[in-house]
């Protein structure tokens, strides 16, 4: 994004903006609004890993923790507590939050980076899993079932499209977040922390505060998608809001998009949602998106590390004269 | 509680923790002494056991012979993955490594579910079901099999790692890395020769395993947490410690099953990974760092 001029990002934003808001009208079969509901489902949560794992430089393979207290936290404020659904939107954001923040200063405080940060929250998610499985107030291995009401103040769309501008008026929101995070001050001291945390330390960066309040942020972003996700399926259970698999696709979508960008995420997302709904439609073979998936992951590792999105950069930057692009790096980090 | 009851949860305890001992043998190889983070630890094992399955289904190969093809096929396997794949794509990066491996179990664990589908498959041998009398309760003949298997190659690997020159230049690799580069030994070889090793085991794993467990495409997520929980509380690179380790977990999950119930009891293994990463990383037998 770095290389557009300010005019030349307006319209880029601009234009996806209103390729969204137009899609259900012009591809209004339920397939297809199911399609747009899930691929921006994905870029949302896989936003939430990306503002840790990609900007931060935190990698997770256990946000589903987030995700899944999320879920929980709005159905039993919902079904337990009687609050209005709409209630569950701020209630899992905030206990996205108080879980990052308490999984990331316990981790931190030990000083754990890089693979033990990664297994570690693996650990935590399996932990909240188990609980969530043997406590009464979310209903055990049986789960929760939220009752089909369909009005807006519940929550509930009689058609999907109503799901569909929830989910991308909160997609919009985590993309004007990453937006910000990539302009303001934090953003550059998280680039900093995650480039070379020695480093950042000796400039005078509370790196420990930086990566608590990222890991919050990334929380409460996670827990809203939990959130969605229990009431578009009106379903959770233990092993769908904290499975493994969540955690992975969070991460595979900004990976593979491109960790640390804006719309990595969103590239990754549309990707995941494209291949899984077709492969499901055309060949009807198990598993084959994945296998798919994996390989991709393992590609973009070893030849794109900054994801898809690196194929629209690199020909920018051979185009470019070497010169702009070297003033242009050193400027950024003034 | 009846004593009896405590006794067979003991015993079943440390079989199992045998088991958890067998499968992170490898890993202690690989993630405890070399540090590298190898995610595809599971898959690579539910591979191994396919492998024996159809050893023994297609040409009749009892999985106890089946050791002298699984252990130096998965050495070759996990030799040139590293060599041609691991090593090569992850450009030395710690991270890269996790994302790989993480690439690659989900790679093997779908082309399982492909080919395979994802029913769970058991064998059955005249000696499957044979019992033995231990203490007060009745054991599979092959779960004793398989824990004595444990404690030998723990203390092969141990021998290994102190006691050839292969050892002494991993270990020389683990502690300097251009230390050893610079003494003429060739790090990315040695690299590729530990991760075949530590394969090798999940291949002995795999025939040991089989005639007690099941095998579906995703056996392999039952031990990656609990593998990984065995190398980092027995300490990093100790293979006594992965004994410990493992019979530790072991029991902590039969006696958590036994007072906490069948639900809360698995908290049991990701609680002590959470704690001894947070309070004692170097684990109980690992170098104070």
């Amino acid at each position: 994004m770095n290389a557009l001029s300010s005019r030349q990002s307006w319209f880029l934003h601009g234009g996806l903006l209103a390729i969204a808001l137009i899609f259900p009208f012009v591809f209004n079969s339920p397939f297809a609004v199911n399609f747009g509901v899930l691929a921006l489902f994905y870029a949302f949560i896989g936003q939430s890993w990306n503002i840790a794992g990609g900007f931060a430089g935190q990698l997770s393979f256990g946000h589903v923790a987030f995700f899944g207290v999320g879920a929980y936290a709005s159905t039993i404020v919902q079904m337990r507590y009687g609050f209005s659904p709409w209630m569950g939107l701020p209630a899992s954001a905030l206990a996205g939050a108080v879980i990052g923040g308490v999984i990331a200063a316990l981790s931190f405080r030990a000083g754990l980076k890089g693979s033990y940060f990664a297994l570690i929250t693996l650990a935590f998610a399996e932990v909240l899993r188990i609980i969530a499985n043997s406590v009464e107030i979310t209903g055990g291995g049986l789960g929760m079932l939220i009752p089909m009401k369909q009005t807006l103040a519940n929550f509930q769309f009689s058609e999907r499209i109503g799901f569909y501008f929830v989910i991308l008026a909160l997609t919009v929101v985590s993309v004007v977040l990453a937006i910000w995070l990539k302009n303001c001050r934090f953003g550059a001291r998280l680039a900093a922390i995650r480039e070379n945390e020695d480093a950042a330390l000796a400039l005078g960066i509370n790196v420990f505060a930086e990566k608590i309040k990222i890991m919050m942020l990334s929380g409460a972003i996670g827990g809203v998608g939990g959130c969605f996700f229990a009431q578009y399926f009106l379903y959770i259970d233990p092993s769908i809001v904290f499975g493994v698999d969540k955690s992975v696709e969070m991460l595979l979508v900004s990976m593979i998009g491109g960790a640390g960008t804006v719309y990595g995420p969103l590239i990754g997302a549309v990707l995941l949602a494209g291949l899984s709904e077709y492969t499901r439609t055309v060949t009807s073979v198990q598993g084959l998106s994945l296998v798919l998936y994996g390989t991709l992951l393992v590609i973009i590792i070893a030849f794109l590390p900054n994801g898809l999105i690196d194929l629209f950069r690199r020909r920018k930057k051979l185009s470019a004269p070497a010169q702009s692009v070297l003033t242009k790096s050193t400027s950024r980090e003034s | 509680m009846d004593l009896s009851i405590i006794g067979a949860a003991t015993i079943n305890g440390l079989l199992m923790g045998g088991i958890y001992t067998l499968v992170a043998s490898g890993l202690t190889l690989i993630y405890g002494v070399l540090h590298i983070i190898n995610f595809a630890h599971g898959s690579l094992l539910m591979l191994a056991m396919f492998g024996v399955y159809y050893l023994l289904m297609k040409l009749g190969i009892d999985p106890y012979l089946s050791l002298i093809i699984m252990v130096p096929a998965m050495y070759v396997l996990g030799f040139y993955l590293y060599r041609f794949l691991i090593g090569k794509l992850s450009s030395g990066k710690d991270e890269n490594i996790l994302l790989i491996t993480l690439g690659l179990s989900i790679l093997i664990e779908n082309l399982a579910l492909m080919f395979f589908k994802g029913d769970s498959r058991t064998i059955s041998l005249s000696y499957t079901d044979k019992m033995i009398e231990v203490g007060p309760s009745l054991v599979a003949l092959p779960k004793l099999i398989s824990f004595a298997a444990a404690m030998v190659l723990c203390a092969l690997l141990g021998l290994l790692i102190t006691r050839t020159d292969t050892g002494k230049a991993i270990r020389a690799v683990a502690k300097e890395r251009m230390g050893a580069r610079l003494v003429g030994i060739d790090v990315e070889r040695v690299f590729a020769i530990s991760f075949g090793i530590g394969l090798a085991t999940l291949g002995a794993a795999a025939c040991l395993l089989m005639p007690i467990f099941y095998v579906s495409p995703t056996t392999g997520h039952v031990f990656v947490m609990v593998a990984f929980t065995v190398v980092v509380l027995g300490g990093m690179g100790s293979f006594m410690g992965a004994v410990i380790g493992g019979l530790i977990v072991g029991l902590t999950e039969s006696f958590g099953g036994l007072f906490l119930g069948e639900s809360l009891g698995q908290i049991g293994i990701s609680l002590i990974f959470i704690l001894i990463l947070l309070f004692r990383p170097s684990g109980l037998f690992g170098a104070k760092q």
